[in-house]
């Protein structure tokens, strides 16, 4: 037998998880094989754990594990890196917990903040050299860190509330659709629950769309001064959060 | 390519719960030894760490996932990003282990036995000499723990690690708590083990504890350095020599002071070759 298929074979033994005999390994070895079988295992559920912790605290071990363990049968690693291990794994929280929405959310966050910890390094544009933008024109330019995601439920609060140590709420709908944005600030992590209109904003001026463009495509029962006083809030809050990295002019 | 020099000092691991006192103090170490994979980010708090950390200490960088055994060979893209760092680090050494983690696009983040057959030692090499040219520096490898022998397996793992330093001019990262898991594992002759690898060639000695499974023992680098690991490091400082060596501590991470410690026991058990005849 080659060594490549003495290699595959040997990930197939893995991949299935039980001892059916391995015939390249000398005799006496099946514990061994044992041991692989295991470690695979428990090392991506240990890796799921570091990276999802607020999902675990959520779930507890059982439950996470259990989680855990249906996603590493489905989505054996393919990555050099561990650390792209568990970027569908919210993907596959929902699939198995199709009526509690929050746990995929939580998860959403535990990536998508693990992902801004490691993330590219920009520096926040300071708002003092924004005095001679023209905002006709103006294209804004965001940290390569910054993402958003859509959400339902109080998924944010109970994030937070597992990370400082609070009292947990228990999960509930939101009366409204909402969205949170991630973005790293400095060496830190972040996110912040926003509203649907400001997440509309977003996803519009990270597409491209100059600030003019955002004001138009924005109004809402052809109110245009509305909509130019609520992006202008939006605006305001990037600035202060540190979002914006550049300005461009169109 | 270039000889890498013999470095005598003793080193811990850098890991995060120790993250803040490598910055903040004077820590008392030769060298500190990094997961290469930990750094191969794109930016963030892991990056800014090292390169404080490297500002204070010589740094070895230690990877996990080369491949180096695999038979569709090391991927570019891990080896281009390697160089990246290597090149931001400047690091001592740069090693990994003589294993294969996976195949055909499976990737299982284990360190998986290697056959010790000529089609093997061919493929390795080969490996090793694409790496050591991106790399533009010597390699070391590692001897991993295993748990198994090939039925095809046509010599010992000492010389296995021997003639792949011959053909490629790789060094060596003699892992002493690996020799002494594999040995027992086995049942092969860890003083047979010392005696066929060529003094030569190792750089860098690792420490670390392992653990007592249903019927073998298990490298989990989460225990204090056993007896039989220290008798074993006192053979290999006699044979090959005042090399760097380090403890290596992944799990169940103490205290600073308690691995500090245990690498004061590193430079006694050391120091023993220099009084020994």
């Amino acid at each position: 037998m080659s060594l490549f298929d003495l290699q595959r074979a040997f990930r197939d033994h893995i991949l299935a998880g039980d001892d059916v005999p391995l015939n390249t390994v000398a005799p006496g070895a099946m514990r061994g094989l044992g041991v692989y079988r295991h470690a695979y295992r428990a090392q991506l559920v240990a890796s799921l754990r570091d990276t999802f912790e607020k999902t675990w605290a959520w779930m507890g071990d059982e439950g996470f594990d259990t989680v855990a363990r249906a996603h590493i049968a489905r989505h054996p690693p393919q990555s050099w890196t561990l650390n792209d291990y568990g970027a569908d794994f919210a993907g596959t929280v929902r699939a198995l917990y199709p009526d509690d929405p929050e746990i995929a959310e939580i998860a959403w966050l535990d990536w998508r903040l693990r992902r801004a910890f490691e993330g590219p390094d920009a520096d926040a544009i300071a708002p003092e050299k924004l005095g001679d933008v023209d905002w006709d024109s103006a294209v804004l330019i965001f940290l390569p860190t910054l993402t958003l995601g859509e959400v339902e439920t109080n998924s944010a609060a109970i994030w937070g509330a597992i990370a400082e140590g609070e009292g947990v709420p228990a999960a509930k709908r939101l009366p409204q659709p909402g969205a949170i944005r991630v973005w790293r600030s400095g060496l830190t992590p972040r996110y912040r629950s926003i509203e649907m209109f400001e997440y509309r904003a977003l996803v519009l001026a990270m597409a491209g769309s100059s600030f003019a463009d955002l004001c138009t495509l924005l109004v809402e029962n052809g109110d245009k001064d509305q909509a130019v006083q609520r992006v202008g809030t939006a605006l305001a809050g990037w600035l202060q959060d540190g979002l914006i990295s550049a300005v461009r002019q169109a | 390519m270039t000889d890498i020099p013999i470095f005598e000092g003793f080193g811990l691991g850098l890991r995060p719960p120790h993250f803040n006192e490598f910055l903040e103090e004077d820590v008392p170490v030769d060298f500190v030894e990094v997961i290469s994979e930990n750094f191969l980010v794109a930016g963030g708090r892991p990056l800014y760490v090292l390169d404080q950390v490297r500002e204070r200490y010589p740094v070895a960088m230690h990877g996990v996932s080369m491949s180096i055994g695999s038979a569709d060979g090391v991927k570019p893209d891990y080896l281009a990003r390697l160089k990246k760092l290597a090149d931001r680090v400047d690091p001592l050494f740069v090693s990994d282990h003589l294993c294969w983690t996976g195949i055909d696009g499976f990737n299982s983040h284990d360190l998986l036995p290697m056959p010790y057959t000529e089609e093997a030692m061919d493929l390795v090499c080969a490996n090793i000499a694409r790496a050591q040219d991106v790399l533009e520096r010597p390699l070391l490898l590692e001897n991993a723990s295993t748990y198994l022998t090939f039925a095809g397996d046509r010599m010992s793992e000492w010389d296995f690690l021997t003639e792949m330093c011959r053909r490629t001019g790789c060094y060596l990262l003699l892992d002493v708590n690996n020799i002494y898991v594999s040995g027992t594992n086995h049942g092969f002759d860890t003083d047979a083990y010392l005696a066929g690898i060529p003094a030569d060639r190792v750089r860098q000695m690792h420490l670390a504890g392992h653990s007592q499974g249903e019927t073998l023992l298990i490298d989990t680098h989460d225990e204090p350095v056993p007896d039989p690991v220290w008798a074993l490091y006192e053979k290999a400082c006699r044979r090959f020599g005042p090399r760097a060596s380090m403890i290596e501590r992944d799990d169940n991470i103490p205290a600073l002071s308690e691995l500090l410690t245990e690498l004061n026991m590193a430079r006694s058990k050391a120091r023993l070759r220099e009084q020994t005849p």
